[in-house]
């Protein structure tokens, strides 16, 4: 029952919405950045025309890639790269630590890497007795904090500068009550120091693989990649197999909306470019399935892996910004994450494609043109399909269509719920079983429906 | 030209008058018009709940019943855009269904490009608030909205601006979604509320006396709102504005 409740969206946005003064607040605060990508996306004349290339492309990728994966792989390992593949989070996990094994390591700084984060490689990890540092601020915020990303591009959103204040206080020794930004951002500047200082290894996840290069892109904004990958001697990258771009022609597209869709900047402070390992160093790339496949055979959902996780679905959805990023219960929450992860876990996750009114801004948002909410709604008849629907919701459609095939009844059944809206008392229509008027009135029944008021007039109008 | 009007049932039941509003404009605008009486529900509601199967049959009584019109109109972006775009999944290439979906349009979007009206009589005296609700805007593009880079266009508003002594309210944020999304806003109650006090608190502050739409399934949720909050707006169809009706007090 606990599990049940802790993957139920509307009881998780329930909750979120019991303190309206924070709901508000995290609906500005993405809508501030909402209208920041706008302005920039506005500044391209050619904006449009970049997303539907950026569509093609990773179209025409996905269409073929065991091809480019296999042109990826030769040409990564031509450059002294070590390639491996893992069908899922566990093999993932277990070639990351065989890894750190052989080289004896015993502490890890990562680079913000999605994909680690939905193969839980950080518990796993510290199960084995080595020590995980998360460097992005955001990231290293939510990880004191025992807390998950809330976003997958600003995974700390959900927290105010007081939060984080706090959350310094209790674990890097900073002033109780100090919330200047500068001084917090200072601190976890200092103690991140010491952690890259000390890393014998360096994890990062990969923003685009280039097929013809076989060299991996990381785009960050803070640096801490380059450094986290730059002292240790070893670089893990992880990287979804649906990473892949053709070729480093190509680049250029996705780096142009990447940023501007995630936070409204021109490009990422630091889009760096790994080909091979630097000297005397070493560089795996992990390449890893964990369902991507079954999406690829799909025509419903191949779509959804275009996505280049740049958060803009997030920042635009109405329902993220005022349920927030914990309130889905996944690595990858918001319009996108409610498409992944029911299509991997429906069990699990199936209040998320109902999380959405169906307003569509996800779609229009979307830098390489997903249509988000039209899989929204086919997801829904997914989970009905995997037999996911209570029968509290399909009972009604059914008796709904039902009647709505015989017009003679609908329209006498209509005239009774009239009456009674009419006439029942208060009480009887506003109570816990009516969750439209908790906060809502209902609307007013007229004595008389349209083609009642429409027969009388045909009438009228014959007899004249 | 021999128009269908389809009145989405909870419009039949609940606001007749947004049905005869849109029947006089019709009329006024010299169509004949004809309202099937077999019609009930397009099945939006059974397919947006995963129901597939029990909004089939009420897919295929809509082809049935609105074949061979000239064109098919309704008040409702959102039901039309049901039959126009989300049939497919449901009725599976029945060529009727690719008849239909031509001919199918949204009130607004015929009088501007199929009637190509220019003029509409009246005066409206008010600050009106338009809510661009989803479908209309997104499925059906009945305006550009503000995620696109495309050229600016509103045929709402256009319609709107024709009315004299019309004024129009500046939003803040001019095409976010209302929260309602059907079932949504009983599954969803407390996003679906927050987000409908939202829009309405963009409206206040843009002073909105009559808020409007093409849906008035979002009219339905933002007025529920805003008569237990005791705003002092006015909730029309765009219909009702657009055919000359009065301010309902
Ligand atoms: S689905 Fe589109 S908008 Fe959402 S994260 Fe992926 S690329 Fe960005």
């Amino acid at each position: 029952m606990s599990t049940s409740t802790k993957f139920d969206h509307p009881t998780n946005a329930n909750r979120f919405n019991q303190d309206q003064a924070r709901t508000h607040w995290h609906d500005s605060a993405l809508w501030f950045i909402r209208e920041k990508r706008d302005r920039m996306s506005k500044s391209l004349p050619e904006w449009e025309t970049l997303r539907s290339c950026a569509s093609q492309i990773k179209a025409h990728t996905v269409s073929k890639l065991a091809d480019y994966l296999e042109e990826f792989e030769k040409n990564a390992r031509a450059r002294g790269a070590i390639v491996h593949w893992a069908k899922d989070a566990e093999e993932h996990n277990q070639i990351v630590l065989d890894i750190l094994k052989k080289h004896e390591a015993e502490r890890i700084v990562k680079s913000k890497s999605m994909l680690t984060e939905e193969c839980h490689l950080n518990p796993f990890l510290e199960k084995n007795g080595i020590e995980v540092v998360d460097t992005d601020l955001g990231e290293r915020i939510v990880q004191l904090r025992q807390e998950g990303p809330s976003h997958i591009v600003m995974p700390a959103i959900h927290l105010k500068k007081e939060d984080v204040s706090e959350t310094f206080h209790q674990h890097l020794n900073t002033e109780a009550g100090n919330n200047d930004p500068c001084y917090l951002t200072e601190s976890a500047r200092q103690h991140l120091r010491d952690k890259f200082m000390q890393a014998d290894v360096g994890i990062t996840g990969v923003n685009f693989a280039l097929a013809d290069t076989g060299g991996i892109v990381v785009c960050t904004n803070e640096g801490n990649a380059d450094l986290g990958v730059s002292l240790p001697n070893v670089h893990i990258a992880c990287m979804g197999i649906e990473k892949l771009i053709p070729s480093a022609d190509h680049l250029s597209i996705f780096l142009r909306l990447l940023a501007r869709s995630a936070t409204g900047q021109p490009i990422t402070t630091y889009s760096s470019h790994f080909h091979g390992p630097r000297e005397g160093g070493e560089l795996h790339i992990i390449l890893v399935d964990n369902g991507r496949s079954n999406l690829m055979n799909s025509d419903d959902y191949r779509n959804a892996l275009k996505c280049i996780r740049c958060g803009a679905c997030m920042n635009t959805c109405p329902v993220y910004r005022r349920s927030g990023g914990h309130s889905y219960a996944a690595t990858v929450p918001g319009p996108i994450g409610s498409i992944l992860n029911p299509l991997r876990d429906a069990k699990h996750h199936k209040s998320l494609p109902f999380a959405c009114t169906l307003c569509g801004s996800c779609t229009d948002v979307c830098p390489v043109q997903i249509n988000l909410h039209e899989q929204l709604l086919t997801l829904r008849t997914e989970v009905k399909n995997q037999k996911q629907l209570p029968v509290s919701k399909t009972m009604p459609m059914r008796i709904a269509s039902w009647v709505f095939q015989r017009p003679k009844l609908y329209a006498w059944l209509g005239g009774i719920g009239k009456f009674f809206l009419r006439n029942l008392p208060r009480f009887m229509i506003y109570n816990g079983m009516n969750p439209w008027g908790k906060n809502r009135e209902m609307p007013e029944a007229p004595s008389e429906s349209f083609r009642q008021q429409y027969a009388k007039r045909a009438k009228k109008n014959q007899s004249k | 030209m021999r128009v269908a009007l389809f009145v989405p049932c909870y419009v039949d039941q609940l606001y007749p008058r947004v049905g005869m509003a849109t029947l006089d404009l019709l009329e006024q605008l010299g169509c004949e018009v004809e309202f099937p009486e077999a019609q009930t529900c397009c099945g939006q509601p059974m397919l947006n709940s995963g129901c597939d199967t029990d909004a089939a049959p009420l897919a295929e009584r809509f082809l049935e019943i609105f074949t061979g019109y000239d064109a098919i109109v309704a008040p409702s972006g959102s039901c039309v855009s049901m039959v126009k775009n989300h049939y497919e999944h449901i009725v599976h290439g029945d060529s009727r269904h690719e008849t239909i979906r031509t001919k199918i349009f949204e009130l607004c979007e015929f009088l501007v490009d199929v009637l190509k009206v220019d003029s509409l009589p009246g005066n409206f005296p008010y600050v009106v608030g338009l809510h661009s609700s989803c479908h209309g805007l997104r499925e059906l593009r009945l305006a550009s909205d503000s995620e696109r880079n495309t050229s600016e266009f509103n045929k709402p508003r256009q319609l709107l601006q024709m009315i004299d002594g019309i004024t129009l309210a500046d939003l803040k944020r001019k095409d976010e979604c209302c929260g309602f999304g059907g079932t949504f806003a009983v599954s969803e109650e407390a996003v679906s509320c927050t987000m409908g006090r939202d829009r309405i608190a963009d409206h206040l502050q843009a002073g909105t006396q009559v808020l409007t739409a093409g849906d008035m399934s979002c009219l339905m949720h933002l007025a529920g709102l805003i008569q237990r909050d005791k705003h002092p707006i006015r909730v029309m169809h765009i219909a009702e504005i657009l055919a000359g009706y009065e301010v309902p007090q």
